[in-house]
């Protein structure tokens, strides 16, 4: 059997290295498929149909597989996010601190359902089912940063300083 | 590494903290950094510079008290204080060796005096990025000991006979899990720990592994031996940013001082261990679930037997645990499986830890000894319902659980006795909620829960929470039936006893235990048409909400 050689790099962006150093630490093994799947995640932001088609090949993965396997977790996103992101968590501890007002807030100012983004590319807004610090529910992270105790007046607050960038 | 080296290691810590007056532990778990806890830890250094004091800073893990944060832990006096700011942090210095500062300490002896900690023995008192701290205190000697004095089936003996049982909710003891993996026949085996904390409102594992993580490694090491693995895979949520960055920075230190690798403590025993991120789904908190995940495939569970002992990643004899669970083995094996018995109830031995949030005073982690009541959790510790609210229900168990009213407050905590009430143990979520909470909003919540977390695999469960929604929905917004109410009881028995894994068989508990109890807030709603606690929006009734038609098909 003659031996394996991967595909090409999609582009020269130096990102598309990154993705390949997780594949070769894994001995471009088939399940490296999700390990790898989040580095291109991390580097990119999403995954687009490039990434995902170069990952599976790579890896030796049916394309549906890996196309199965993006849809699947929630953490995959198909979609480049908007400049900021306000996450905002749903979890128990957060329902009960009254966290869908927040929700219901930042969607009518946004004037998106969760999970979208901006017409203009601003801002994402996404849930998250419990980031773990229950203790200082309700919860938002804005751009990742995890902000406790949250009142509406300050997350709209935050959305118009982002709004007006 | 010998144990005359360990030792000696433990040895120069304490020496050097020797050098100090005072020691102050800043608690950087996420809690606490969320509120800039890092900067105080840099004022607190610049303070102690410029005054000339003998005072280390420590970084350390969760102390417990997050609704109190950031807090700092002034050893050797024990004084705590809350909600300190990098403005303090003069002050905070300025008082050490004299009288404490009065407006920040928190007195909360009965918070901590009711405790018992033996999972969070290190918790805010050391640093979790240096393995030396864990080894001064008496870290890695039930390794060493493991290794060199005892068998692995003196190993499994010593847990079977500490009665511990697994921590991530189901409760099977976790000796006969171990003896069955060791007896089980491979040329390869596996370790792995579970910490895909999925359940929402629980954060015990996240602390875990924010505050002492080479704990949990020690007991997967251990288990290892016990066992007959040589590989073990860490499962952690790619949610928890922090908690897996002190992972690598600990996998990274056992390694370098031959606590992982091979020929550890001079013998023939060789164990290393990866991490795996999950990609949030909570079904892959289901351990055949969670082997097809670090297997790079979507995360469906598969009908069991065979069990993972016996055929599990890539088909070899797999030990799955809990993070709590191996947090727990250290301390088993130093002082003996008989010392741990000691603690807890008859069938539920050991400690227990909570994160108590919600609706009440104290949110935080608790680590309590099994047997304790749930009164004297949630008033005592917790210190009750705060702003003059009164209490409604705890929910434990998460998604797979139920809500306990008042009347069965002064129930001992159990994996028994919480199944006797409808609910269960499950990781150890528990969530207070007081009259401002409908209770069918909150079963809805759960079913919205489980519907979308639903894999698809099984239809029960994919359709079947999809119409439990539905109905649920339809009941909220005053459109119900009493013939609705009869579908959804008859639908939960369907769902219970047909589902293939426990997502699905535990997906009703929240609507039975909320029916059995609140009956009258769901007869409100469809006799009424109100809300009791003027949660639901019944004013809306035009739009009816459904759940989405693909996961009806």
């Amino acid at each position: 059997m003659p031996a394996f050689t991967p595909p090409p790099l999609p582009s020269d962006d130096k990102r598309w290295k990154i993705v390949n150093g997780t594949m070769r630490k894994n001995g471009f093994a088939r399940h490296a498929l999700i390990q790898t799947l989040h580095t291109v995640q991390s580097a990119f932001g999403y995954l687009d149909d490039d990434a995902i088609t170069f990952v599976a090949k790579s890896l030796r993965v049916p394309l549906s597989q890996a196309y199965g396997v993006v849809t699947f977790y929630h953490y995959f996103s198909l979609k480049p996010p908007g400049k900021h992101t306000m996450t905002i968590c749903t979890g128990t501890a957060c329902y009960i601190k009254g966290t869908d007002k927040l929700v219901a807030a930042a969607e009518k100012r946004l004037g998106i359902p969760q999970g979208q983004t901006t017409k203009d590319g601003k801002i994402s807004l996404m849930t998250a089912r419990c980031v773990g610090a229950c203790g200082r529910a309700p919860v938002v992270l804005t751009d990742g940063e995890l902000q406790g105790q949250m009142i509406g007046e300050h997350m709209l607050e935050q959305l118009e300083r982002w709004a007006v960038e | 590494m010998t144990r005359e080296e360990l030792d000696q290691i433990a040895e120069s810590v304490r020496a050097e903290n020797a050098r100090f007056d005072h020691e102050i532990n800043v608690c950087m778990g996420t809690g606490c950094l969320s509120q800039h806890s890092d900067k105080l830890r840099d004022a607190l250094n610049g303070a102690v510079s410029a005054s000339g004091k003998r005072a280390m800073v420590r970084r350390t893990g969760c102390m417990g008290l997050c609704a109190a944060g950031p807090l700092v832990l002034i050893d050797p006096d024990e004084t705590l204080y809350g909600h300190v700011k990098a403005d303090n942090a003069e002050a905070v210095v300025n008082s050490l060796g004299g009288k404490p500062i009065p407006e920040l300490q928190c007195d909360l002896r009965d918070h901590f005096d009711q405790q018992v900690h033996v999972v969070l023995e290190n918790s805010g008192h050391i640093d979790p990025e240096k393995i030396d701290d864990y080894i001064a205190h008496d870290g890695y000697q039930a390794l060493v000991k493991a290794l060199t004095e005892m068998t692995p089936n003196d190993v499994i003996q010593q847990i079977t006979e500490s009665g511990l049982r697994g921590r991530g909710g189901g409760g099977y003891p976790t000796g006969l899990k171990w003896g069955t993996v060791a007896k089980a026949v491979g040329d390869m085996k596996y370790v792995i720990c579970n910490g895909d904390e999925g359940d929402p409102g629980a954060f015990m594992d996240r602390s875990v592994l924010e505050s002492d993580p080479q704990r949990v490694l020690e007991g997967m090491a251990i288990a290892a031996y016990a066992v007959g693995a040589s590989k073990g895979y860490v499962y952690v949520r790619a949610e928890y940013p922090l908690a897996v960055a002190r992972l690598q920075n600990c996998l990274r230190d056992a390694r370098r001082r031959g606590l992982l690798g091979n020929n550890i403590c001079n013998t023939s025993f060789n164990f290393d261990v990866e991490i795996r991120l999950g990609a949030g789904a909570f079904v892959c908190g289901e351990e055949t679930a969670l082997i097809a995940s670090i297997e790079g495939k979507r995360g469906t569970p598969k009908p069991r037997p065979p069990y993972p002992a016996v055929s599990g990643l890539w088909h070899k004899p797999t030990l799955i645990n809990n993070v709590e669970t191996f947090a727990n083995i250290a301390p088993i094996i130093r002082k003996g499986g008989k010392w741990f018995a000691q603690i807890g109830t008859e069938k539920s031995k050991g400690t227990k830890v909570f994160a108590l949030t919600g609706k009440i005073t104290n949110t935080g982690l608790v680590e309590v000894p099994m047997g304790m009541s749930l009164r004297q959790i949630i008033e005592g510790i917790g210190g009750g319902v705060p702003d003059g609210h009164k209490f409604k229900a705890v929910q434990t168990g998460g998604p797979s659980g139920g809500c306990i009213p008042n009347e069965h407050l002064d129930l001992q905590v159990s994996y028994e006795s919480l199944i006797q009430v409808g609910s269960m143990m499950g990781s150890g979520g528990m969530i207070v909620m007081d009259d401002t909470s409908c209770m069918v909003n909150v079963a809805r919540f759960f079913v919205e829960f489980c519907m979308t977390e639903s894999c698809g695999k099984c239809i029960p469960c994919r359709a079947g929470t999809a119409q439990m929604f539905t109905l649920l929905s339809r009941i909220c917004d005053g459109s119900g039936t009493m013939e609705d109410l009869e579908l959804l009881v008859d639908l939960c028995g369907t769902i219970k006893e047909t589902s293939l894994c426990g997502l699905g068989m535990t997906a009703p508990n929240p609507v039975l235990s909320t029916l059995r109890y609140f009956k009258n807030e769901y007869m409100e709603h469809i006799l009424h048409k109100r809300c009791p606690a003027g949660v639901c929006n019944i004013a809306g009734a035009a739009v009816v909400e459904e759940a989405p038609v693909e996961v009806l098909a």
